[in-house]
């Protein structure tokens, strides 16, 4: 046998590896520009209609840009505000016309290419905390509104903060790979089998209203399967738990009124739900301005999302002891208002007994709900919210632990109990 | 009070002041297990008297504002200083954020209207030398460094003055330390000009001590209301105070 000399062998390894890696890199590097089609020449465009500028109002709404774009007192769409991820915190830019510090200088095309293709004006990937996995899907003409209407809010001089990401998540390289992976540009495609309606909710749900951002599970690397499932899965934060839309027990509307589901979405309060958390805010500043119609459209959709359990073990019992100090916080702190058996008062103190809220695999939400206390948010159907005190201010993490695990395994529910160390790790 | 202890209860009240309340001697208490719950805005308060006392009227002990009988003017600021983050305590945030101006107006009032008895006077243990040092700043300020009386401001009997300007007496020491102390760190801030910002830095820790032990123990008579405003204006030009 021919025997190569190791030198040689050397060689020829690393020539292949070296062939093997570019190719590599000229895939990753195919697979972030393909589809795209040369930005159109021109600057910023000349103001627009006030019929466009106010569709396009409607539908910041809609993508509830103000959520992350504007922090807490601050200007609108000025930015600032940070997505705390695994990976690091992504801040959110300015996104008013200031041409220095905002995206004044943006034309039509580089904003519709923002939104389709997660690409900046000068053509550097963004962080998948833009939600363009979603908002790719968003239309030609939706996205022109939003550009027009963006150009229309008060120009803010405000420098944008630097993300505070980690290696290598902090470079470009790792976020072309991520989005090899994950992203896919995508263009809407109606379902001409579904109605007009069906196919608007479809539309919203998946695109602007970037719901699988939070619906959707995540994996180690912040991947999803996005708008395929809807299954649910700790906030990137690791505080909330956004429930599966796709599973009757958790936040799913397959058996809900449409009617339910607009009201929720509308008022924040509906005759058996209430929203809280991260979707309370999301009530406030987004779904409480969209039209009846767009929401009803929106339950439409929500309703036909294919159920999808995920498979539930069956719960430990909590110890006696547990559930005798669960009780006593309880009939003193809870059940003046949650009524003695769970069954809450309507539209005011939502009911524990049967409210899949609480009996999540998760038990993050409802030690949040505990802890944090909150009122539903303010919305014209609901315009004196009832609220509820931060337990975290009197009850210790035993004490909370103990009364989630009573609420959890009351009244016929029937949920893991909760200890205190995991009340603890429960940022 | 010494130096040295003034200094730990201002880092220990500021602190406080933006992480979380901790209920020292004023334990919060949950609304009575046998209420009956009622479509009121009484009922919908039941969230804030856990801590702020009932119907507001926490006393002058822990660390827990009264805020029943406060001038509309003053609570609805306040309110909006919470939600937009000028002011810091994790609760108040949070419980604020989502609120419209509209609800923030009402909660001001409702509280605002409550007519409940002040808690008692207390010993407020402090010396002669401090007692005179308080009684100057709060009757007659210290012109020569720019500050000026508390009851130039605060309505002479401190009951506040309406339409923005809170009343004094009877709050938690360290409320008021604290409170003092979040303004000179920057950490509490209200509409420019930043009156109390101003006056707070102009103190020395000893005198934010002294003062905020003297106005926590003092009382006033059931029915005292705020002031009603002066056409005079107000000795330091206040963002807050004229709304």
């Amino acid at each position: 046998m021919n025997r190569m000399n190791p030198r040689k062998l050397a060689r020829r390894t690393g020539a292949i590896v070296l062939v093997l890696t570019l190719m590599l890199a000229a895939l990753v590097a195919w697979l972030n520009v393909r589809g795209e089609v040369p930005l159109e020449a021109g600057g910023p465009a000349a103001p627009a209609s006030s019929e466009v500028i106010g569709r396009g109002a409607y539908l910041a709404r809609a993508g509830n840009c103000m959520g992350c774009h504007t922090t807490t007192g601050g200007a609108e769409f000025a930015g600032g505000r940070g997505v705390d991820t695994p990976f690091g915190i992504v801040v959110a830019p300015n996104i008013t016309p200031d041409s220095r510090t905002g995206i004044g200088n943006w034309s039509a095309s580089e904003f519709w290419r923002s939104l389709h293709q997660g690409r900046s004006k000068d053509g550097r990937l963004l962080y998948p905390a833009f939600p363009y996995p979603s908002f790719t899907q968003v239309s030609r003409e939706d996205s022109d509104a939003l550009y027009a209407f963006l150009r229309s809010v008060p120009a803010v001089e405000r420098a944008n903060a630097p993300h505070a990401l980690r290696f290598p998540y902090s470079t470009q390289a790792a976020l072309a790979v991520w989005r090899a992976l994950y992203f896919r540009p995508g263009v809407f495609e109606p379902d001409a089998g579904q109605s007009t309606d069906w196919n608007r909710g479809k539309y919203l749900t998946q695109g602007l209203g970037h719901c699988a951002a939070c619906h959707s599970g995540r994996n180690f690397l912040g991947g999803t399967r996005l708008n395929a499932e809807f299954a649910g899965g700790l906030m990137p934060d690791a505080t909330w738990y956004a429930p599966s839309l796709a599973s009757p027990n958790e936040a799913g509307v397959q058996r809900w009124s449409r009617e339910q589901v607009v009201r929720l979405l509308k008022d924040g309060v509906s005759a058996h739900a209430s929203v809280s958390g991260p979707m309370a805010e999301v009530v406030f500043t987004s779904t409480q301005y969209l039209t009846e119609q767009d929401l009803d459209a929106t339950a439409r959709y929500l309703a036909s999302i294919p159920v999808s359990e995920k498979p539930r073990t069956e719960p430990r019992r909590a110890d006696a002891e547990t559930m005798l100090a669960g009780r006593k916080v309880y009939e003193q702190h809870c059940a003046a208002c949650h009524g003695d058996r769970g069954q809450g008062v309507s539209g005011m103190y939502p009911m524990l007994a049967g409210n899949r809220a609480v009996t999540l695999e998760s038990h993050n939400n409802l030690v949040q709900g505990i802890r944090l206390g909150g009122f539903m948010p303010t919305t014209a159907g609901n315009r004196q919210p009832f609220g509820m005190p931060p337990y975290g201010q009197v009850l210790n993490d035993n004490e909370i632990a103990a009364v989630a695990t009573f609420i959890r395994q009351s009244w016929g529910n029937s949920a893991s109990p909760v200890s205190p160390l995991d009340v603890l790790r429960v940022k | 009070m010494n130096m040295k202890s003034i200094l730990n209860f201002l880092a220990t009240a500021s602190l406080a002041a933006f992480t979380t309340w901790v209920p020292a001697q004023s334990t919060p208490t949950s609304p009575g297990a046998t209420a009956t719950v009622r479509n009121t805005m009484a009922q919908r308060m039941q969230a804030c008297v856990m801590c702020h006392g009932n119907e507001g009227r926490a006393t002058n002990a822990g660390y827990f504002p009264r805020i029943a009988g406060k001038p509309e003017g003053y609570l609805f600021n306040q309110l909006k200083n919470f939600r937009e983050g000028r002011r810091r305590n994790q609760a108040m945030n949070h419980l604020t954020q989502l609120m419209s101006d509209d609800y923030l107006r009402d909660i001001a009032r409702y509280f605002s209207a409550l007519d409940v008895p002040y808690p008692l006077a207390l010993a407020h243990g402090l010396s002669a030398q401090q007692q005179q040092t308080a009684e100057q700043l709060v009757f007659k300020g210290a012109p020569e460094r720019q500050i000026p009386a508390c009851a130039s401001c605060h309505g002479s009997s401190m009951a506040g003055r309406l339409p923005a300007i809170p009343g004094l007496l009877t709050l938690p020491a360290d409320y008021l330390i604290g409170q003092l102390g979040a303004w000179r760190t920057g950490l509490r801030a209200g509409s420019a000009p930043d009156c109390m910002a101003d006056v707070a830095k102009r103190l020395t820790h000893e005198e934010v001590g002294v003062v905020a032990r003297w106005l926590s123990a003092q009382s006033l008579p059931t029915g005292t209301k705020p002031e009603v405003g002066s056409a005079q204006p107000l000795p330091v030009p206040c963002g807050n105070g004229n709304e």
